[in-house]
């Protein structure tokens, strides 16, 4: 039988390495958006290990929700994404700081 | 005396003057002459229908509001008149004069662009002066001090393209302001002890506010009375131009000519003394202030009159024994002979107000050339302008049976029975005053109409304070030939030389000793030298007879028989004396100084102390620490702070996460 701490262990390691990835990741920016997918499912998975371990189903229901966000958010991600690409030329994260002061 | 007919006196010359100065392009020359003097006109008659209901008819002086204008904290400001015998002299003199200034114009600006404007603003000043003598408030007493100072500096800068026009009236504006400052102060001493503006209430409250001390710091104090007069003194001295803040009256002949008579001659410079005669109540409670005023009066009727010997300008001759004049009649005020005073005001009027048209008339005779070495031998060509200078002249320097006579001498005589402190000085000054009014005005007769004619030597002495005087429209320098001014000038001239021959004649016996003036001037009776006089008077005739006896006959004869010499018969005599007195000559030519004072030494400290607080005060703390000084504070910061923003959204993310760390952290460690 696998515990709820061992569940959610697994979802924090996932939540860190996706954090780590967002902040780590130097290169691409398709790499970030795969990182923003991780967090998300590392979210999902404390909805599901609460659903089962609590018996409510309203979790899972959730989990649906949130990958349907996440669905639509990875589409308007990649469209702009492609945008980008065909402005500057570049997917490198290092060229995209005109937010700064 | 209905209260309609009162207000119409004062309405009138303010309704020609906004139609002349707002309609004048309508209405053209002639309309802008006619409006204005015909409301002059009626203005005057009105005048002349008070005077001879409040002397002849014994009418009850009319004290009364005539328009609440406002009323705050319980206290009323209104527009009110009070016309008793005082006022009612003035406002005939005022008037009188203004018709005849106003006629003179029609000949003296004839070929001025600014035709109409001047006939506005000498009918707004009209409007201002009855203003300020008809009040029975302190309130519209200063509106219509400052309103005669307004249009006075509106018309000495007539000629606005004329730099040192503009400089006088800048100057004049400025020098007022001094004054200004003091009698706001007097006014505001006596609203502190009556809480109210009326004169009424003031004249009530006179022996109450003697009787006061005001503190002036911890451990000294001064009696408020003397302190109240003094202020309002120094308003006079502002207004009346006298000594130290009389810089402004000779520089004043920048002004169209019609202007020095009526403003800077006949009217508004004796709405100081006016104004200390009106405050009789309050001045003869205060010996100290009467003492000062005494003072300054014989100063100036003295020292301002040497001025008057150097000078070459025909119009500062007059100024400066307009100001010698004025210093006679403030001598009169402080020795409580107010109405001596008031009776050398509106004879002087008339003279004066001749001398400065005549002296006008000669000027256009001239064809705009004010130097008087320059003229000579004018009777010849301009014989009513002569006689009329002359009646003007005598006048001036007291010759028996002549206006200004019977007021100068009742003035010196006053002097003399007066034991106030400081009585002794005014008495030699007003002496001397006598010999240097006859010396002055008799070389200005003698160099200007008789002698040799010079105005046909081409640039004879052309130097440059000539040329800067001649306004020229006609432009021409050189050869010129005088003629006799046109019937709209000499009309006026002679308008006023029948009452300075004959006004103190028919008038000193019931002014001065028939108690004319009544309860509208008040003396203590201690202090009362005219009625002391008035025992011993008998008649006008009378009078010149004891005259004879006096010193001060003889001093203008001298006078008179040293100006015939060394300007008429023996000019080469004068010329030595100038090189043996050499150090007075330059003291007299440089105005004993006054002006190299306020200029070199006042307005270069005043403008050093702005220069200072400019720098020091508003650029560096103001500006650079106040202002600039927090946004570069602000700037400084965030060149700091600019840093965290380098654009990259990762350290954006992560420095999210620090903060939901440090967050959480704090939230469950708590």
């Amino acid at each position: 039988m696998i515990t709820l701490s061992q569940l959610l262990t697994l979802s924090a390691i996932l939540f860190a390495l996706s954090v780590a990835g967002i902040f780590l990741n130097r290169k691409n920016v398709i790499l970030l958006l795969m990182c923003v997918e991780l967090l998300l499912l590392a979210a999902n998975f404390n909805f599901i290990a609460f659903s089962r371990y609590l018996g409510d189903i309203h979790g899972q229901v959730f989990v649906f929700f949130v990958l349907t966000v996440a669905a639509a958010e990875s589409a308007i991600g990649l469209a702009i994404l492609v945008v980008l690409f065909r402005e500057r030329r570049s997917i490198n994260v290092e060229d995209m700081n005109t937010l700064r002061g | 005396m209905s209260l309609t007919q009162l207000v119409l006196i004062p309405l009138l010359p303010l309704v020609g003057a906004i139609l002349a100065g707002l309609l004048g392009r309508v209405i053209g020359r002639v309309g802008a002459h006619t409006v204005t003097i015909l409301a002059v006109a009626i203005s005057c008659a009105l005048s002349f229908h008070v005077l001879k209901q409040i002397y002849l008819d014994g009418v009850p002086a009319f004290d009364g509001p005539v328009y609440s204008w406002l009323v705050s904290d319980g206290v009323k400001f209104d527009v009110g008149f009070l016309i008793d015998r005082l006022s009612a002299m003035m406002m005939v003199v005022v008037t009188f004069v203004s018709l005849c200034v106003h006629v003179y114009t029609i000949g003296y600006m004839s070929d001025d662009p600014g035709y109409q404007r001047f006939f506005s603003y000498i009918s707004l000043f009209t409007f201002s002066m009855l203003m300020l003598v008809m009040s029975n408030n302190f309130m519209q007493l200063f509106f219509g001090w400052e309103a005669v100072g307004v249009v006075s500096y509106l018309l000495i800068g007539f000629w606005y393209i004329k730099p040192s026009a503009i400089f006088a009236n800048y100057k004049a504006f400025l020098v007022n302001r001094v004054g200004d400052f003091g009698f706001v102060l007097g006014i505001a001493g006596v609203f502190y002890f009556t809480n109210s503006v009326n004169y009424a209430d003031a004249f009530a409250a006179a022996p109450k506010i003697a009787s006061a001390m005001l503190p002036l710091t911890s451990n000294t104090s001064v009696h408020a009375m003397t302190l109240i007069c003094i202020c309002l003194f120094i308003g006079a001295m502002g207004k009346s131009a006298q000594v130290p803040l009389h810089v402004w009256l000779p520089d004043s002949m920048e002004g169209p000519t019609p202007i020095s008579a009526l403003i800077h001659a006949a009217t508004m410079v004796t709405a100081g003394i006016f104004m200390v005669s009106r405050m009789s109540p309050l001045f003869e409670q205060s010996d100290a202030a009467l003492s000062f005023v005494l003072v300054i009066g014989a100063t100036t009727a003295f020292f301002m009159g040497l001025l008057g010997i150097v000078n070459n300008d025909i119009k500062r001759v007059i100024a400066y024994s307009t100001l010698s004049q004025l210093g006679y009649m403030v001598t009169a005020l402080g020795v409580s002979a107010y109405s001596a005073g008031m009776f050398h005001l509106m004879t002087h009027a008339f003279f004066k107000a001749l001398l400065f048209l005549a002296a006008g008339s000669v000027i256009i005779g001239m064809h705009h050339e004010q130097d008087m070495r320059k003229m000579g031998g004018l009777a010849k060509y301009m014989p009513i302008t002569a006689i009329t200078s002359w009646i003007g002249s005598l006048a001036l320097i007291g010759t028996p049976f002549f206006a200004g006579f019977y007021s100068k001498d009742t003035i010196i005589d006053a002097v003399h029975d007066s034991h106030r402190w400081g009585a002794g000085y005014a008495y030699l000054c007003v002496l001397g005053g006598v010999f240097v009014t006859a010396l002055y005005s008799f070389r200005l007769i003698f160099m200007t109409f008789h002698g040799p004619e010079r105005f046909r030597q081409a640039d004879a002495g052309h130097d440059a304070a000539a040329a800067a005087h001649a306004h020229d429209d006609h432009g021409h320098h050189g050869p010129v030939e005088p003629h006799e001014s046109p019937l709209v000038v000499t009309g006026p001239l002679i308008a006023l030389a029948i009452p300075s021959l004959l006004i103190g004649f028919f008038t000193v016996g019931p002014v001065l000793f028939g108690g004319y003036f009544g309860d509208s001037i008040r003396v203590l009776e201690h202090n009362d030298v005219i009625a002391e006089m008035g025992k011993t008077f008998r008649s006008p005739t009378a009078m010149v007879l004891e005259s004879f006896a006096h010193l001060t006959l003889y001093l203008a004869a001298a006078g008179v028989f040293f100006a015939w010499l060394f300007f008429l018969k023996k000019p080469e005599w004068a010329d030595a004396w100038a090189r043996t007195l050499a150090p007075i000559r330059n003291l007299l030519l440089n105005k004993y100084y006054f002006d190299w004072f306020n200029e070199k030494i006042l307005s270069t400290v005043a403008r050093g102390l702005g220069f200072t607080l400019w720098k020091a005060g508003d650029q560096v703390l103001i500006d650079g620490a106040l202002v600039n000084g927090s946004a570069a504070t602000v700037g400084w910061i965030g060149s700091i702070v600019r840093r965290v923003q380098n654009g990259y959204l990762y350290s954006y993310a992560f420095w999210m996460v620090i903060g939901l760390a440090v967050m959480l952290g704090w939230f469950l460690v708590r």
